[in-house]
């Protein structure tokens, strides 16, 4: 009946730093790809994080993080979805994470993290082809 | 790794929200957001008891403190225990038909109450201050359970007449920057202030607006509005303020006078003061009986976008009529029919079919 629904992004940005640059511009390039994004701005904690996630109903949660304890924050805010029934979102991200990390969250369950290298437009086809495989699209 | 997302059964979905489960609640806000299929049903379902909730709607150009304020306000009704939904709209970008929803970032305060349920909507190309959904939000939220829900529109800066479609009381945010008195006139805000709040009190120029707008409100009060006939070319959600213009400047001692507040709402400070504001305009609403007049608007709104809606789906989706579309065309083109003719045998077919 309606237009092809619009993919929901909440672009979150944990940790105590300061720099929210790499999220303000991965949430702008989503939103020129035509996505919505919930941006909250920076200190955000895995609880608010979910919180935000399960009252906006996004498809995705994208996280920067730069402070290098992604071992920790991506575990975490994937049990918490997980916890609250909310597993279906797709939890990816980005910032300075190494390859072998990169891998061992993959096994958690968590999808594709990008690098300090990578162009926003990869991230943006990753999202798009993975919310073209859900049944809601 | 991909988990597929589970496309709500209605009922599964309906009773979650029943059940108060925020998910739910959520669930049900971007189906009807979506005009997913059976929303129409849903609402109707939850909305049994008519309206319950307090709506507080606030507006006023960007970046005046809205969500700032809607921060501090929910703070302030969470400690008087009160349940709040909230709903803050942001533009969509008429480039991407994308949209970059900010108004969370000055809500984190209250990012994790659990009595608190916020969520983000873009425009989607409605004009008017509000997204075309965010009335029916509302009224989710409404039968969700809330003591009051708070919305927050665009700060598009024009008339945003929406807004008193969807709320009790209109608060309008203004501040020194945003400019004197006369814009806020020019830009319909007047017509719309239940309560104006001068934010950031602590700039200059403050004191200056407060005694602008006071002087402006007195010059209105003077029965201006009165004789303005409320059915010439003025649309409903209008038309509505201009009756409880001139209703009350019937009723003698009856009348609400719009107070000039003033707020920092970084400091939190005339918080309290536009709590208890609202709470007098609320009484007034009831005692005057003019909520019952704005429900009454309210539903006929509703009742006429439903309608809008229904005739615009039932005619596209419609074989017979897109057939008639086709056919009007080619009477066009060989010059025995106008667009005129075309739409009277579509409106004709249309009333037959649903007869
Ligand atoms: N000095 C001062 N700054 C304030 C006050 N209230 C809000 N601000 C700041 O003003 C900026 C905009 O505030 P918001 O609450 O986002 O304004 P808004 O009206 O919701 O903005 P939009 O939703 O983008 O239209 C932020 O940087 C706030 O911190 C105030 O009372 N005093
Ligand atoms: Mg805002």
């Amino acid at each position: 009946m309606s237009d092809e629904r619009k993919i929901r992004v909440l672009v979150a940005k944990p940790g105590l730093d300061g720099h929210d640059r790499g999220a303000k511009v991965i949430a702008s390039a989503f939103r020129d790809a035509g996505f919505e994004v919930v941006y909250t701005g920076l200190h955000q904690t895995p609880e608010m994080i979910v919180n935000a996630a399960i009252q906006e109903d996004v498809d995705v949660v994208a996280m920067s993080v730069l402070s290098g304890a992604h071992m920790t924050l991506f575990p975490r805010v994937k049990a918490l979805l997980d916890e609250l029934g909310a597993d279906h979102i797709l939890l990816t991200g980005g910032g300075i994470i190494p390859e072998n990390d990169v891998a061992d969250l993959e096994l958690e369950g968590i999808g594709r993290l990008f690098g300090p290298g990578t162009s926003t437009s990869d991230a943006i086809a990753y999202v798009k082809e993975w919310f073209s495989t859900t049944d809601d699209a | 790794m991909k988990s597929k997302r589970p496309v709500p059964g209605h009922q599964v979905l309906l009773q979650g929200f029943l059940e108060g489960s925020v998910r739910g609640l959520a669930r049900a806000i971007s189906v009807v957001e979506n005009e997913r299929d059976g929303f129409q049903d849903l609402l109707h379902t939850v909305m049994t008891s008519g309206p319950q909730t307090k709506r507080v709607g606030f507006t006023g150009p960007p970046g005046a403190g809205k969500s700032s304020i809607v921060a501090a306000v929910a703070t302030a009704y969470r400690g008087l225990e009160e349940h709040l939904g909230i709903v803050a709209v942001d533009p969509t970008s008429p480039y991407s038909g994308g949209a970059l929803l900010g108004d969370r970032i000055r809500m984190n305060d209250i990012a994790t109450d659990p009595g608190i349920f916020i969520r983000s909507m873009a425009t989607r190309g409605s004009l008017g201050g509000l997204a075309t959904a965010t009335k029916e939000v509302v009224d989710l939220m409404d039968s969700f359970g809330f003591d009051r829900v708070l919305v927050e529109t665009v700060g598009v800066g024009q008339t945003e007449l929406e807004v008193t479609a969807a709320a009790d009381t209109v608060v309008v945010v203004l501040v020194p920057e945003s400019g004197d008195a006369i814009q806020a006139m020019k830009a319909g805000l007047m017509e719309v202030a239940d309560i104006f709040v001068v934010n950031k009190a602590d700039r200059p120029g403050a004191p200056r607006l407060v005694k602008e707008l006071r002087q402006a409100l007195h010059l209105r009060s003077g029965r201006a509005l009165r004789d303005i006939p409320a059915h010439h070319g003025v649309d409903l959600g209008k038309a509505m303020k201009l009756e409880r213009v001139s209703d009350a400047s019937e009723q003698e001692g009856e009348e609400w006078a719009v107070p000039v507040l003033t707020t920092n709402a970084l400091t939190g400070e005339g918080v309290d003061k536009l709590l208890e504001t609202v709470e007098a305009h609320r009484r007034w609403l009831v005692e005057s009986g003019e909520l019952g007049v704005l429900r009454r608007a309210r539903s006929g709104i509703r009742i006429r976008d439903v309608v809008d809606r229904e005739m615009r789906r039932v005619a596209w989706n419609s074989e017979r009529v897109n057939g008639l579309l086709t056919q009007g065309v080619e009477e066009i083109a060989l010059g025995r029919g106008t667009p005129y003719s075309a739409a009277d045998n579509i409106l004709r077919a249309l009333l037959r079919q649903r007869a």
